[in-house]
């Protein structure tokens, strides 16, 4: 063991981390285009390549369980949901220029700060350190499966109920304004036009077309509320066009 | 192989996902880079246990376990987030998180008049400005 420590070296790597590194910088790129890109689809589909690059780490890592588990769920199912969010918020398909906040630089320097510091730590820390990945796979399916039914099984059945309380939270949330959408079918271009935070507003039908008049005798938000209700009822417009 | 790599590129990929959280304005942009967080911290998982798998006789691998528990808690994470998201988006009309400053304290909104010096102060009884503002406006 101590022979092959030794064998070991910053100089002379091996070929699974050559493989490591190159994949590692394809994830990394891919993870910076990420969060910088303007193109807001573009953005789901670098994170993709991240993803996928993180499973052929798991692989070059022998946890090939993890890795097709990160394939199935990251790359089949959240980026997919992600990319259904975008649609259905309407995401501008060409280059938007306002994705980044203003807040850009404090959050350039703070993550440079934090990759600093935590670089320097962990390689400070683990610079003696070094996985044996020879002999039977650390992370094979059948290594997995048994530590996971035999030591993790009230977690994994715990994880099940989280499950189904997120998903019975996720049909709640999409569906209330659903009801409320439907509710009232006469005049409800009008009616859904009002956002359900100003509650009273659907009373008010008239503030939409005489912004002006509101300005005077309520002594409330009048200009907004035209835009805001105006905005409401185009958001509806195009709901009932879809 | 050396476990200064997979520690280092996880803490990259950390710190990318938290400059995508801190710089972002979609909501969903936000989302992903929060889910960018979270692989990294995946990956530091995966390579301590398979580290310690061959380093010690005996493990639970709990840090596989504990990548799987997360893999399916961020599967939750995202739908109920995407779930949240939509509904602002249906109430508000907008994804942008800049501009969802309801509960901000110091902050009065912009479209908030300063000559209403008469329906400021039912606001400040009523609590929150946005039921001051069902007041004023009924």
């Amino acid at each position: 063991m101590t022979l092959a420590q030794e064998a070991h070296g910053f100089l002379s790597p091996t070929g699974v981390e050559i493989a490591f590194l190159l994949v590692g910088l394809v994830t990394f790129g891919a993870a910076i285009v990420t969060v910088t890109t303007k193109q807001l689809v573009h953005a789901a589909l670098w994170l993709v390549v991240a993803l996928g690059g993180l499973a052929v780490e798991y692989l070059l890592l022998t946890a090939e369980f993890i890795a097709w588990v990160q394939v199935l769920i990251y790359v089949g199912s959240v980026v997919v949901l992600l990319l259904f969010g975008l649609m259905l918020t309407r995401a501008p398909i060409g280059r938007s220029p306002d994705a980044d906040s203003g807040n850009r630089w404090a959050a350039l320097v703070v993550a440079l700060a934090a990759a600093a510091a935590l670089v320097w730590v962990v390689a400070d820390a683990f610079r003696t350190t070094w996985i044996d990945l020879d002999g039977p796979a650390a992370g094979s399916t059948e290594a997995t499966g048994a530590s996971l039914f035999q030591n993790w099984v009230l977690p994994f059945e715990a994880l099940s109920v989280l499950l189904l309380a997120a998903l019975v939270g996720a049909i709640v949330l999409s569906r209330k304004a659903k009801a409320e959408l439907s509710s009232p079918p006469v005049n409800s271009r009008v009616a859904t036009g009002s956002s359900p935070s100003v509650p009273d507003s659907r009373n008010h039908p008239i503030g939409r077309n005489e912004p002006v008049a509101g300005t005077k005798s309520t002594k409330g938000t009048p200009s907004t509320r035209g835009t805001e209700t105006a905005k409401g009822t185009e958001s509806a417009e195009q709901e009932g066009a879809r | 192989m050396h476990l200064a790599y997979p520690a280092v590129l996880s803490a990259l990929l950390f710190c990318t996902g938290l400059y995508g959280v801190l710089a972002r304005r979609n909501a969903i942009l936000v989302l992903m880079s929060v889910e960018l967080m979270l692989n990294a911290v995946n990956l530091n998982l995966v390579a301590f246990d398979v580290w310690l798998s061959k380093a010690a006789e005996e493990t639970l691998h709990s840090g596989q376990a504990l990548t799987l528990f997360t893999i399916a808690i961020a599967a939750a994470e995202i739908g109920i987030g995407l779930a949240i998201v939509l509904a602002v988006h249906r109430n508000r009309g907008t994804a942008d998180i800049d501009k969802l400053r309801d509960t901000a304290e110091g902050h009065e909104p912009d479209d908030r008049d300063d000559t209403d010096s008469e329906a400021r102060p039912a606001e400040q009884a009523a609590g929150s400005g946005r039921t001051g503002k069902a007041e004023a406006t009924a």
